[in-house]
This record gives C-alpha cells, sequence and structure tokens, in this order.
C-alpha cells in the first residue's frame, strides 16, 4: 500500500490499548460503554445481549455481556482469557486486547499488554488504590507501556466526590515514581455505569478539568513508540522464485525490526559478518526509498551472500549485541514450574534456539514491589530475573530500547507449550 | 522532520504479510482456505503480496458444499488461472456419498456444518499441518479470543481453554504429529477495514457481493435465496428484489440484504451506516447464541 489515498479514512492511525481492573470494578461495563457509545455496536449484537439479560434476570441491560465471550465464562460470569474488540472513531482506530481481573490471570494481562500503547487501568472509587492496583500498573510498566490513564470507576456511588478521586491520584502517583518505563500518567474520573466522562464529558464533575476518556484515547500521542534509530531486520523468508523470468531473484523477506533503511545503506550480515549493500527494497506495489518498523518488505543486497531465516540484517556501523548469555525479566505461564537448569526453546523474533536457565536471580512481590531473594521456584504467574545461556548467538537489544528485538518467549519442548514471556535487560 | 508512521490499515497489511510469511516458514504444508467470499479473498491477495514475485508457497483450497451460487465458482477457477495458484477441492458431496456425515433434512437443512468434516478430511488427505483462514476477530463472539495461531489437537479441535498465550508479534506453531493450525492473517482487521482494501487496491469480488435483481423469500427474518437447493415451503412468498449478500456461504442458509449498492463505494456507505453485524444475515448463526462457538471446537473455520 503506498499509494496517498483521499478518502481519510485509511489515514487513521492506530491505537492499541489494554484494560486492567480487579474483579467487578467495571472493566466489561466501561467496554460496553465505549463501544455502545462510540456506535460500535451493532442492531443483532444488542439483541443477543438484552436477551440474555433478561434470562439471566439482571436488571438493566448488561453492557458487559457485549464484552463477555465464551461460553464457560458466561456460565462462571467471569472472563477468562484475552480477548480483542475493534472501535473506531472518524480520528482513530482502536484494538482492546480486553484482559481479566482475576487473580491468578497476571498472564493474560502480560499478554494484552505486551502489543498495547497504552493501558488503562481501572480502580474502584469507593475502595481507592489497593493491592491489584499496584499489581497492574507494575506489569505495564514491565511491558514498557508509556502511557497509563488511571480510571477511577464508580464515581457515582462516591457521589462525585472530588476527594475520593484526589485520593486516588495521591495513592497512584506515590508508588508510580518507582515504574520508570511510564512516560505518562492520566487520570480520569468516570461512572462506566451511566457513561459520566467516558465519551461525553460530565456534568456530573464540573470540578474536573481534564477531557472525557474517549476524548484521550483519540489525542495521546503515542508515535515513538517503535524503535526508528537502531537498523534491525530479521530475515523470515528467502524469495526465490522458481522462474525464467525472475532467474537470480533473490530477495530477503521480513519485516523491520527497528530503524530505517535505504538503498545504497552499508549493511552487515549476522551471524556471517558478511557486509554488503542493499540494492533495493522491494514490495509488491514496487520498490521503496526506505523502510521502517513495522513495515514487511523484502530486501536485496547487492553481493551474493547465504542468507537464511534466522539471520539478520543491521547496519553496519550500529550493530546489536551478539550473545550467548542474557538477563532477562520473565513472567512464567505454566502450571509447571520453572525447573533450575531447566532447558526450553527461546523464540526471539524469527530465531529458534536452545535455551538453558542458568541462574534465578530474584523474583518480585508484584503487590510490593519487593524483591524475594529466598525462594526461586517460578510458578505461574511469577515474574523475576533470570540468566540463560543458549545455544548460540542471540542478535537483540534491550527490551527496553527496542520491543521487537528485546522480547522472547520459552517453549517447553516436550509440550511445545510457551511457558514465559521474557524481556532482556 | 520526517514522521515514520504507517496508517492503521498499512499496519494491518504488514501484520498480515508477517504472519502470511511466518506460517510459510513455519509449517511444512500450509494451505490458504478460499471460499471466494470477500475475506479469502483479501488473504490472498495479500499472500500474493508476501511472496512476490514469487508464486504463493502453497495451495488454495476450497470446500466445496455443491450448495454454490453459480458465480462463487465461476470467480474461483478464474482468479485461480489468474494467479497461477494451485488448487484442491474438497467435496461436501464426496464426504456424503463416504458415509462419513449425513445430509441434514428439514426445511432449513444446510450443509455448512458438514463443512467441518469435509475440511478435516481434506487436510489429513493432504497432510496440510496449517490452514490459512480469514476469520476475523470482529465477526462474532467466540472469535474475539482467536490467536492468529490457533492450536488443533488431533481430531482437529479448537479447546478454548488451552490456547498458547500470543506475544508481542512472536508465533508459536510448535506441534506434536497429527496437529495442526488454523492461521488468521485478518484477525485485527473489521469489516470496515477489509472494505476500505478491497476500495483502495481495486481488488475484484464475485457478482454476489453487488446489488443485482434476485428471487427470494423471507425465512426467520432472512432473505434467501430461491434457487435448486432450497425447498420453498407453503406460505413463503418468492418475489423478485434487488439484494446483494454481505457473505458468501452455502446457498442454503447465507442470506440476502435489500440493497441498491452496485459498486464498492456505496457498499462502504451501507456498511458504515449498517446496523447489523455482517454475520447477522447468516441463520446459522442464530440458532444458538453460541452456535459459532460449539461448531468452532469441532473444528470449523
Ligand atoms: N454504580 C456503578 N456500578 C458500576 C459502574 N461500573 C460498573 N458497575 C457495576 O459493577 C459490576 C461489575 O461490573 P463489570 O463491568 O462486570 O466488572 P468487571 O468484572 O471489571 O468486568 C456490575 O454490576 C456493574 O453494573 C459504575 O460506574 N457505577
Amino acid at each position: 500500500m503506498s499509494k496517498e489515498d483521499e478518502s481519510g479514512y485509511l489515514d487513521m492511525d492506530l491505537l492499541r490499548f489494554t484494560t486492567a481492573g480487579s474483579v467487578d470494578d467495571g472493566k466489561s461495563t466501561l467496554i460496553g460503554r465505549l463501544l455502545f457509545d462510540s456506535k460500535n455496536t451493532f442492531e443483532d449484537q444488542m439483541e443477543a445481549v438484552e436477551a440474555s439479560s433478561e434470562q439471566r434476570g439482571d436488571e438493566n441491560v448488561n453492557l458487559a455481556l457485549l464484552t463477555d465471550g465464551l461460553r464457560a465464562e458466561r456460565e462462571q460470569g467471569i472472563t477468562i482469557d484475552v480477548a480483542y474488540r475493534y472501535f473506531a472513531t472518524p480520528k482513530r482506530k482502536f484494538i482492546i486486547a480486553d484482559t481479566p481481573g482475576h487473580i491468578q490471570y497476571t498472564r493474560n494481562m502480560v499478554t494484552g499488554a505486551s502489543t498495547a500503547n497504552l493501558a488503562i487501568i481501572l480502580v474502584d472509587a469507593r475502595h481507592g488504590v489497593v493491592e491489584q492496583t499496584s499489581r497492574h500498573a507494575f506489569i505495564a510498566n514491565l511491558l514498557r507501556i508509556q502511557h497509563v490513564v488511571v480510571a477511577v470507576n464508580k464515581m457515582d456511588l462516591v457521589d462525585y466526590s472530588e476527594d475520593a478521586f484526589g485520593k486516588v491520584v495521591h495513592d497512584f502517583r506515590q508508588f508510580a515514581s518507582r515504574l520508570e518505563n511510564i512516560v505518562e500518567i492520566t487520570f480520569i474520573p468516570i461512572s462506566a455505569l451511566h457513561g459520566d466522562n467516558v465519551v461525553e464529558k460530565s456534568d456530573n464533575m464540573p470540578w474536573f478539568e481534564g477531557g472525557a476518556l474517549l476524548y484521550h484515547l483519540e489525542n495521546v500521542y503515542v508515535g515513538s513508540d517503535e524503535n526508528h534509530v537502531d537498523a534491525r531486520f530479521p530475515v523470515q523468508w528467502v524469495i526465490r522464485p522458481q522462474s525464467d523470468r525472475y532467474h537470480d531473484y533473490r530477495g530477503y523477506a521480513g519485516r523491520v525490526a527497528g530503524g530505517v533503511f535505504k538503498p545504497g545503506d552499508e549493511v552487515l550480515v549476522l551471524p556471517s559478518g558478511f557486509t554488503s549493500h542493499i540494492k533495493s527494497i522491494d514490495t509488491f506495489d514496487g520498490s521503496l526509498e526506505e523502510a521502517f518498523a513495522p513495515q514487511s518488505v523484502t530486501m536485496l543486497l547487492e553481493d551474493e551472500i547465504d542468507i537464511s531465516r534466522g539471520d539478520m540484517i543491521v547496519k553496519a556501523n550500529n550493530p546489536p549485541h551478539q550473545e550467548q548469555d542474557l538477563e532477562a525479566m520473565v513472567c512464567w505461564f505454566s502450571e509447571r514450574p520453572l525447573t533450575p537448569r531447566g532447558k526450553y526453546v527461546l523464540r526471539q523474533t524469527t530465531k529458534e534456539v536452545k535455551a538453558l536457565v542458568k541462574e534465578v536471580r530474584y523474583k518480585v512481590n508484584i503487590n510490593t514491589l519487593h524483591k524475594i531473594e529466598d525462594d526461586f521456584e517460578f510458578h505461574l504467574n511469577d515474574v523475576g530475573r533470570i540468566a540463560l545461556r543458549t545455544s548460540a548467538p542471540l542478535y537483540f537489544d534491550s527490551y527496553r530500547r527496542n520491543r521487537n528485538t528485546g522480547s522472547f518467549i520459552l517453549i517447553d519442548e516436550q509440550t511445545n507449550e510457551t511457558v514465559a514471556a521474557g524481556m532482556i535487560v | 522532520m520526517h514522521s515514520y508512521k504507517l496508517n492503521h490499515v498499512q499496519q494491518l497489511e504488514s501484520e498480515a504479510i508477517f504472519v502470511l510469511r511466518e506460517t510459510a516458514a513455519q509449517f511444512e504444508k500450509p494451505a490458504l482456505l478460499f471460499s471466494g467470499g470477500k475475506d479469502s479473498i483479501v488473504m490472498a491477495h495479500l499472500a500474493r503480496k508476501a511472496f512476490h514475485p514469487a508464486r504463493l508457497p502453497f495451495p488454495l483450497v476450497h470446500v466445496d458444499t455443491g450448495h454454490n451460487f453459480p458465480e462463487t465458482i465461476e470467480y474461483r477457477d478464474r482468479y485461480v488461472e489468474e494467479m497461477g495458484a494451485r488448487l484442491v477441492v474438497g467435496l461436501v458431496q464426496k464426504s456424503i456419498d463416504d458415509g462419513k456425515v449425513k445430509e441434514e433434512t428439514g426445511i432449513n437443512a444446510s450443509r455448512n456444518a458438514l463443512q467441518t468434516v469435509t475440511l478435516l478430511d481434506t487436510i489429513e488427505e493432504h497432510g496440510f499441518d496449517a490452514a490459512l483462514g480469514g476469520g476475523r476477530r470482529d465477526e462474532e463472539k467466540a472469535r474475539a479470543k482467536e490467536r492468529f495461531f490457533s492450536h488443533r489437537n488431533d481430531f482437529g479441535e479448537w479447546d478454548p481453554k488451552n490456547q498458547r498465550p500470543e506475544l508481542w508479534n512472536i508465533f508459536n506453531g510448535r506441534k506434536q504429529h497429527g496437529e495442526h493450525f488454523r492461521v488468521f492473517p485478518l484477525s485485527n482487521w473489521t469489516e470496515m477495514d477489509v472494505w476500505q482494501y478491497i476500495l483502495h487496491e481495486d481488488i475484484d469480488l464475485p457478482s454476489l457481493y453487488f446489488a443485482h435483481k434476485r428471487k427470494v423469500f423471507e425465512r426467520a427474518g432472512a432473505l434467501l435465496a430461491d434457487s435448486e437447493f432450497v425447498a420453498v415451503q407453503p406460505g413463503e412468498v418468492v418475489d423478485e428484489r434487488v439484494v446483494r449478500f454481505r457473505t458468501i456461504g452455502d446457498a442454503t442458509c447465507t442470506g440476502a440484504v435489500e440493497s441498491q449498492a452496485d459498486t464498492v463505494e456505496k457498499i462502504i456507505e451501507e456498511v458504515a451506516a449498517a446496523r447489523q453485524t455482517e454475520r447477522g444475515t447468516r441463520a446459522d448463526d442464530k440458532r444458538s447464541e453460541t452456535a459459532m462457538e460449539d461448531r468452532k471446537k469441532e473444528g470449523y473455520f
């Protein structure tokens, strides 16, 4: 897609956000409200929701049912997995990673947060900042979400009191000062049930000077979330058409993971160490003058070098780390605990290697943010720091510098389950 | 200063191409499920972009219910020839003849549910280990939790509680022998995105999508086409109206909508104003509120 478009629709940008809150803080109601008030629900969906609400004996039409997916959840009345929702306003298209607030599901929040630019953390105005609030903020910070909205919900139940709101702001700021990845925190008092400050600014809280939640979501600047400095191109697939016309064509297909590439640039190919120059950057729609993250392109080089999936093309003057030893923060996803000296499959960009857990450095108590240094067993939902050794060098940057090249997953070789998410320190 | 920014459709395109290439790279024998519907057409278009100038590194698979509108098959054959693609057809009729499934009876008999068996048989017969589908998460509630790489056990079943978490853009396609994956490159697209993309890319669609005159009758709130595959009941009135289809499936259960939209631009206006999700016109989803989830568990697309 290279042509300019006049319609406006294609000019919208994309904001991915995640929502977090404890059970019953009103997350589903809020999302239902955003979808409903921004006119993104359809008649037949509403009909189905009305019918279900009636059958369950709910008093009001239960907007939460709009987003409650699977049958098991409906029966238990809780959300148990990450669900993705879509809505658009004339300004932006939004993807919501709707993650459950249930205690044992840190894993879901980490998953939802991994692709998000912004996190909405819900706080019940009656209860204020609770243990789970700090947990949610910690995870947002860990996954390097730079923009956080603290939505203080159920303001109707505290008489729209400025003091109740002020207390949340104060308490949240207290511990958030330790969360260095969060660039911006915005506090908004809302009532998801009645719609105050969700889509329209509320008359019930004249003391609040900020805009409604949707206004913020439409306008928050998230342009700098990708790294456009360190050029990284993990090779995904080699294109070699078996045809006469393209007899000598050898294209390296992939998605730019960082920085900017231009034809003529001197590049270094890892692991071979050969250098060459970019001959052209191809797409189906023609060649590009430059390619940057997250574009999917095909790169052609001046010299014939043996390159395959898992290799990385970088700028010769700015290579990534190339090491077999790494330090990482991990979140454990499996019922089977991490085994010390355990071996796993590690997948980072397009590369797959074996990895050995050399040492558990510490775990984090994500409620108090304290380090735990006397218990090294990682169970489901545990977060902490480990040292790994890989069977071959990885080409990486720190997660903080580049989410694409600094992230990995661990896979259990027996079950093929994804057992951990890792962020290279 | 220069801003390095992609608009949302460019981001979706880039993501879909990434997923298509991951599929080719991570699996030994992938296939692309091609129904002739707009989502599978957009997916095939993206696949062509992903591997250009080479041909697609996988065949197209069509699960043919035998209850097709002729326009769909014409379109399919023309498309396949133009692309120089390989086509594999799985016939529901064959599954019926082999005694693997029983044709539904009754007035609402449809072959939609039978497709699942034919699809799984086709996958097994050809040894496909990944099937690319055009499913989108915005289509239906059960799909909202679907992964890009959706794991299926060796019976082809989907277990919503046993799906692998998907972090960042790292997809885990490892599997045991006999298991396979469904892969959904369009997961993050909405109906509007698909239409806008069709307009922008000037993608040719089957004529069924555009307003045309057709003999139809009403049943359970849906407009069904009068065809050799459905028996019109006493009391049901067949008349000619100007309609179009919003999805393309089995002729027995895909409902039409009355519409004057005969160009992509007009369809987009209609979609923007629409107050019904597109699946709302499919009688098979209305059978029960969790109909889609039930069928997915059995291995439906
Ligand atoms: N009074 C009031 N009740 C709310 C508000 N938001 C949500 N609720 C109620 O709180 C309960 C839990 O809401 P729900 O959205 O299901 O919470 P979730 O578990 O976070 O998804 C429901 O009974 C809602 O109607 C609000 O702003 N004010």
